[in-house]
């Protein structure tokens, strides 16, 4: 299996938590990030921030949708921030942006849920 | 911007498919049925029916074949490898981001439903189809290929709810089963392609056993429903050519 090249680092701000996420997404991801979710515990608000984003292949995409499933299914809200223009047209394209709201910056997706920061 | 900033932008811009708000289909052949035109994309949160990850794949010696080699194989000759009496119409360009293909596949009953795909990402080891609306299920099938010790695995792997309850009925009555024959039948095709005779192994999980009731409206847009009418209506339409170009004539 291809090695994952992206790295998840959660923390904790109040109700939600926030994962910074580096590096490249891509279907090889999962398990880290499956793990940096369960890090996240039992926020009420999982805050994807992407700043350090470097690419992200449709595997990724995948990934965020089984991600949003689990967060549903325990009931938390999922938001991402820090997406360059390039990545918030594929949120956009693969309407992602109808279920994971998206904010500018860290500081305005955690307003936005009321946390910390 | 930097060089690698540049390299990555550029990289993006290559690979995925850029923002459309309705697909638009061309050039395609005149028995191609196009019921996609004026659609919108849908992946799997906007589908149905219960939702399910599936993975089909097979393993070809890696001295025969490359990750690289196949997917650019898979690309050139995607709809060869499909089972009969389905067919795929490519786009004249191929398999490249943001391109439209028609399908007409055959269902049970000698049915066949009209719908499409769009090419929603593509690279040198990969690339993803997203359906649009009407199609049986909702979400996007990537086709890859990957290094495993001497091994190159090719697979197919869907992400997917049936589109309403109509096809959700369908999944239970032996659709996921058609299904799994079909992306079987596929890759054990692209396997011999490279003289390899094996089977395929098929790895499926319920993501998300939740129903989204809210989606039934989905059932408007049917492909089922859609194609069923254009099929009741090619009489009328061959009658209406025809007057056509006896006016013309």
């Amino acid at each position: 299996m291809t090695e994952a090249t992206a790295t998840f680092e959660v923390q904790r701000h109040g109700i939600a938590s926030v994962v910074d996420i580096k590096g490249d997404v891509t279907a090889a991801s999962e398990d880290v990030l499956m793990a940096a979710y369960q890090d996240a515990g039992d926020s009420r608000a999982i805050v994807l921030n992407f700043a350090g984003l470097d690419y992200m292949n449709s595997g990724g995409i995948g990934l965020l949708v089984t991600l949003l499933v689990r967060a549903n299914r325990r009931s938390q809200q999922l938001l991402a921030c820090g997406l360059s223009d390039h990545y918030r047209q594929i949120f956009e394209l693969t309407r992602l942006d109808e279920a994971v709201s998206i904010h500018d910056t860290e500081a305005a997706a955690l307003n936005a849920v009321g946390a910390d920061h | 911007m930097s060089e690698l900033n540049e390299e990555r932008a550029a990289r993006d811009a290559t690979n995925w498919a850029k923002t459309v708000s309705r697909l638009d289909v061309t050039d395609m052949p005149d028995e191609a049925v196009d019921l996609v035109t004026g659609k919108r994309l849908v992946g799997p949160i906007q589908g149905f029916g219960q939702m399910w990850q599936k993975t089909y794949q097979v393993e070809l010696p890696r001295d025969q074949v490359a990750p690289q080699e196949l997917i650019l194989t898979w690309k050139q000759n995607f709809p060869e490898f499909w089972p009969e009496g389905n067919r795929f119409y490519a786009p004249l360009t191929g398999i490249a981001p943001g391109e439209v293909a028609l399908i007409n596949a055959r269902m049970p009953g000698k049915m066949t439903l009209s719908t499409g795909v769009m090419v929603l990402y593509a690279d040198d080891e990969s690339f993803t189809l997203m359906t649009p609306q009407g199609h049986m299920f909702a979400g996007w099938i990537t086709f890859s290929a990957t290094e495993r010790d001497d091994l190159t695995v090719a697979q197919a792997q869907v992400l997917m709810r049936a589109s309403d309850p109509i096809f959700e009925l369908a999944l239970g009555l032996g659709g996921h089963r058609q299904e799994d024959l079909f992306w079987n039948t596929t890759l054990e095709r692209l396997a011999r392609h490279f003289g390899v005779e094996t089977e395929a192994d098929t790895t499926v999980i319920c993501v998300d056993k939740k129903r989204q009731w809210s989606r039934w409206t989905n059932v408007f847009q049917s492909t089922a429903i859609w194609s069923t009418i254009y099929t009741l209506g090619t009489p009328f339409r061959a009658v209406r050519g025809w007057a056509r170009r006896g006016s013309t004539g």
